[in-house]
């Protein structure tokens, strides 16, 4: 086109255009605009690791810099997706090795990364600064040696949460002396011990590291020194917040404390000593996130706690704070902006908490700013969740566990339909639904009719039958991504809604009624899905086509059926044929 | 309460009790079928479906229609419930408002039994029947002030309530301070910390490399020989399980030391009287306790050491 301004100014305007939602756009424009984009885009995000192939992300664009890269169904977090299911980055890497020599940032979720892998990142990309791997599985800190000590120029390297073989603490020894790098340093999911003196001299010679999460086996003993070696820390995970009642131990810590003025977060806490808690009043009133949700302390310990941090924005905590505790909260910390309530009992028949729908309640009411909420409780009743909607109409993400499956309305023993409908009518711009207790079809109508911004929705015990199923997928123009379990769903709304499940990035159905027909029906109609029937009792060749299968997860992909699926995965096939698998 | 019908397909009428042709009948019936309120222990009963075997037959449920009717297959056009109506009324079927019936409606969360060898299986009156079992556990409840003489039989369903195995994992092990046993269930170790008195420093061993009392001895040896004031001995470690403290005591330390543990219930016990298994289980820390100290664990081992030296 005449008209166009040069490749180089173009390129020069996309620089500034980061978002993914943005740069996809871009590239639709025309094809030069097309070319000039694969050409300049550095960051990619993969929802799921089986949608695009890692030839296909290299043959677009050439000079990657950020992967960002998401493995296994969230269900997986729960123990539904069975082991061996896939997940496995190696694939990834060994491409992103030949086409990306400059690759500086991998950051994964829910994947299976081997020590054969890390060694390889290690040895392949001369600039590597970031690795974050949230939720992984598969590798042994002898990876993590070969990252600390072949990445000269490592920033992160965060491990949150996940499984990590924890053969000894020496890796964090291989970090070469020479390393100042370091901005972030997560270890609190590793079992033993680093070398203290080898911690504290890293920390003390990186000026710029602003994030470290100490593991529990870091004795608080230790933490003072590491304060005063990374003064300028904007967030610190403690390790075990123990020790033996000792004055000097206190004042030390306090002091220590004292000197961090830039501290923001704070998270760990695990084994408190409840007498040591008074050492980080220093930072409380810098708090923006506090993480307390391994604290065991009580009530009356988190109350005085939190009355201190008025700048409070997040907050994630045990339900031993209790409706009392919730109730200074909400009148303490009024940027509040997010609430996780996690149980402390959660296998237990007996309720032993007084936390009751009340807290929720109360902090909807004092906390405007309050948009994410995580609550496990025992009771709830629709004049709480309608109270709760009408207080929070700018609610984000919503997620309600009610322990016991199916329960009812306390009050009134109805479902909790009302409840939710009133949510799903109120916060227009929610995104992410959680539902629990008694849900019948009802529900389903009414977050069909009003949750047009929902993106991610969790189903479990609900519902009656297929036309639950269908209000959703007929009526949540925005889902992208639904997860079902133990639900009465069957086969008529799933092929009803067929084509609906092109425009998501996945739906994972497990113990509900879909057949082996109708996922056959899906495979053959949607050769742009993947349908993957998974199933532990052997092929479901083997039974009628009216046997309801066990687990079923569909996504959309431009890859075609994926060939590391283990023994008890099949693969709906486009001809309607025998399915692709292992028999 | 009105039930919300709004299923315009579903073609049960709304009635108390499940009817049922035999054809969907998938188990047989007992013979209590009619006494509702029966307390059922059979059916309670915990169970959980392994590999190749089959599930237990079930008692139909009475059910209150809220909609919890099988839908037809519109799929093929076969007569068939989605599930079969015993499976459906065992599995969504609730306890119904204010209703006084007893243990018979099932409530709550069903453990999956996926293994069920009857699906498919040649039973002329039941070929239409669903090869979905939710056999396993099976949970009454006395929730929401119904059902008081249920018993509250808490089945664990997989994966509920929702919460990431790493909080579990963190969480649990509350009784244990520190980095005392760094036990993953996972990957399968087990370190525990190995104090000596006397010693500078402690180790740490993990009890999973060691598949006896033998083994754990020779961990303990190599690791703490330096500390020794005589000569370690030279006898060999003795095949057996089940080693007493006394033979340890001679293999690690010559005469002076005796190995003992922390208990769960943070007793300190000598080490070698209960299985090996058993050890590995409950021991949270070990301890090579001066043989002077010991007095008072054991007398008896005390005089054996006496009398060997």
């Amino acid at each position: 086109m005449a008209y166009s301004f040069p490749e180089e100014v173009l390129e020069y305007v996309f620089s500034f255009i980061n978002s993914d939602k943005d740069r996809n756009a871009v590239s639709l424009v025309c094809k030069s605009w097309y070319e000039i984009e694969r050409w300049c885009r550095r960051r990619i995000f993969i929802g799921n690791c089986y949608a695009v192939t890692p030839g296909i992300m290299v043959r677009r664009f050439p000079e990657i810099r950020s992967v960002e890269i998401k493995g296994k169904p969230h269900f997986a977090d729960f123990n539904l997706v069975p082991e061996g299911w896939g997940g496995y980055v190696y694939p990834w890497v060994v491409a992103m090795s030949r086409a990306y020599p400059w690759l500086e940032e991998i950051r994964l979720k829910r994947m299976v990364v081997s020590d054969e892998c890390l060694e390889l990142i290690s040895k392949s990309f001369k600039n590597f600064k970031v690795l974050v791997m949230s939720s992984c599985e598969g590798f042994s800190t002898d990876g993590l040696a070969s990252i600390v000590a072949n990445c000269r120029n490592l920033k992160e390297l965060d491990l949150r949460e996940s499984e990590v073989e924890d053969l000894s603490g020496h890796w964090l020894s291989h970090f070469p002396d020479t390393c100042t790098s370091l901005v972030s340093l997560n270890i609190a999911c590793l079992a033993s011990e680093v070398s203290f003196s080898a911690l504290e001299r890293l920390v003390s010679r990186c000026p710029n590291l602003k994030s470290l999460q100490l593991n529990r086996a870091v004795p608080l003993e230790k933490l003072p020194n590491l304060l005063r070696g990374a003064p300028q820390l904007v967030e610190l995970g403690t390790g075990a917040y123990s020790a033996e009642l000792r004055p000097e131990l206190l004042s030390n810590l306090f002091d220590a404390f004292t000197v961090c003025k830039e501290l923001k977060g704070l998270s760990g806490f695990w084994d408190v000593v409840p007498a040591y808690l008074p050492a980080i009043y220093p930072v409380c009133n810098g708090l923006t996130s506090l993480n307390l949700s391994y604290a065991t302390i009580q009530s009356p310990d988190i109350s005085k706690l939190i009355s201190q941090c008025q700048n409070l924005e997040r907050l994630w905590v045990l339900d031993y704070i209790e409706d009392s505790g919730l109730d200074i909260l909400a009148t303490c910390c009024k940027n509040l902006e997010e609430l996780r309530v996690f149980p402390s009992d959660p296998y237990g028949v007996e309720q032993n908490v007084a936390l009751t729908e009340q807290g929720l309640v109360s902090v909807s009411e004092g906390c405007p700013k309050l948009q994410s909420v995580l609550y496990f409780c025992r009771r709830m009743s629709n004049a709480a969740l309608v109270t709760i909607a009408r207080n929070r109409p700018n609610l984000i993400r919503f997620r309600l566990c009610i322990i016991e499956a199916r329960a009812t309305d306390y009050l009134t023993l109805e479902p909790l339909d009302a409840g939710f409908g009133a949510i799903v009518e109120n916060c227009r711009e929610l995104r992410r639904l959680s539902l629990s207790g008694l849900l019948t079809d009802r529900v389903f109508e009414y977050i069909g009719k009003h949750a047009k911004k929902l993106e991610m929705l969790s189903i479990a015990f609900a519902g009656d039958g297929d036309l639950g199923l269908h209000h959703v997928l007929s009526g949540c123009e925005s889902l992208r991504k639904l997860e079902i379990r133990d639900s009465p769903f069957g086969d008529k709304a799933l092929l009803a809604n067929a084509a609906k499940l092109e425009t998501m990035r996945s739906l994972w159905m497990s113990s509900c009624s879909v057949s082996y027909g109708a996922c056959k029906l899906l495979g053959q109609r949607l050769p742009r899905l993947n349908v993957e029937v998974i199933d532990e009792r052997g092929t479901p060749e083997s039974r009628p086509e009216s046997c309801p299968i066990e687990k079923l997860y569909i996504y959309r992909t431009v890859a075609g059926p994926r060939f590391d699926t283990p023994g008890f995965i099949w693969t709906m096939d486009e001809e309607g044929n025998t399915p692709l698998g292992i028999a | 309460m009105t039930s919300p019908l709004q299923h315009d397909y579903i073609i049960l009428p709304e009635t108390h009790t499940m009817e049922r042709s035999s054809a969907d009948i998938l188990s047989s019936v007992p013979a209590a079928e009619n006494n509702n309120n029966v307390l059922n222990l059979k059916e309670t009963e915990l169970r959980l479906g392994l590999p190749g075997s089959v599930s237990p037959e079930r008692k139909p449920v009475s059910e209150v229609a809220r909609g919890y009717c099988p839908l037809k297959n519109f799929l093929s056009g076969a007569k068939r419930g989605f599930r079969d109506a015993t499976d459906s009324s065992e599995q969504w079927a609730f306890s119904g408002s204010g209703g006084s019936e007893v243990p018979d409606f099932v409530k709550g969360p069903v453990l999956y039994s996926p293994r069920d060898e009857n699906c498919g299986l040649d039973d002329k009156n039941n070929s239409n029947k669903s090869c979905f079992k939710p056999g396993g556990e099976k949970k009454t409840s006395a929730t929401n002030g119904n059902a008081a003489n249920t018993p509250a039989l808490k089945a664990q369903v997989v994966g509920w309530p929702p919460i990431k195995s790493y909080r579990k994992n963190t969480l649990a092990p509350n009784i244990c301070k520190k980095a005392d046993v760094a036990k993953d269930l996972n990957t399968g170790y087990i370190y525990v910390k190995v104090s000596m008195d006397g010693a500078p420093y402690l180790r740490k061993v993990d009890l999973k490399t060691c598949c006896n009392y033998a083994e754990l001895s020779s961990a303990l040896e190599s690791m703490f020989s330096c500390f020794t004031i005589g000569q370690c001995s030279s006898k060999g470690l003795p095949e057996r399980e089940g080693l007493s403290a006394s033979r340890l005591m001679d293999l690690v330390h010559g005469s002076e030391y005796v190995l003992t543990y922390e208990d769960k219930d943070g007793d300190w016990m000598l080490v070698g009287d209960v299985p090996w298994k058993m050890f590995t289980d409950s021991c949270k820390r070990l301890r090579i306790m001066k043989g002077s100290e010991a007095i008072g664990l054991a007398p008896r081992t005390m005089e054996k050491c006496q009398s060997q030296h």
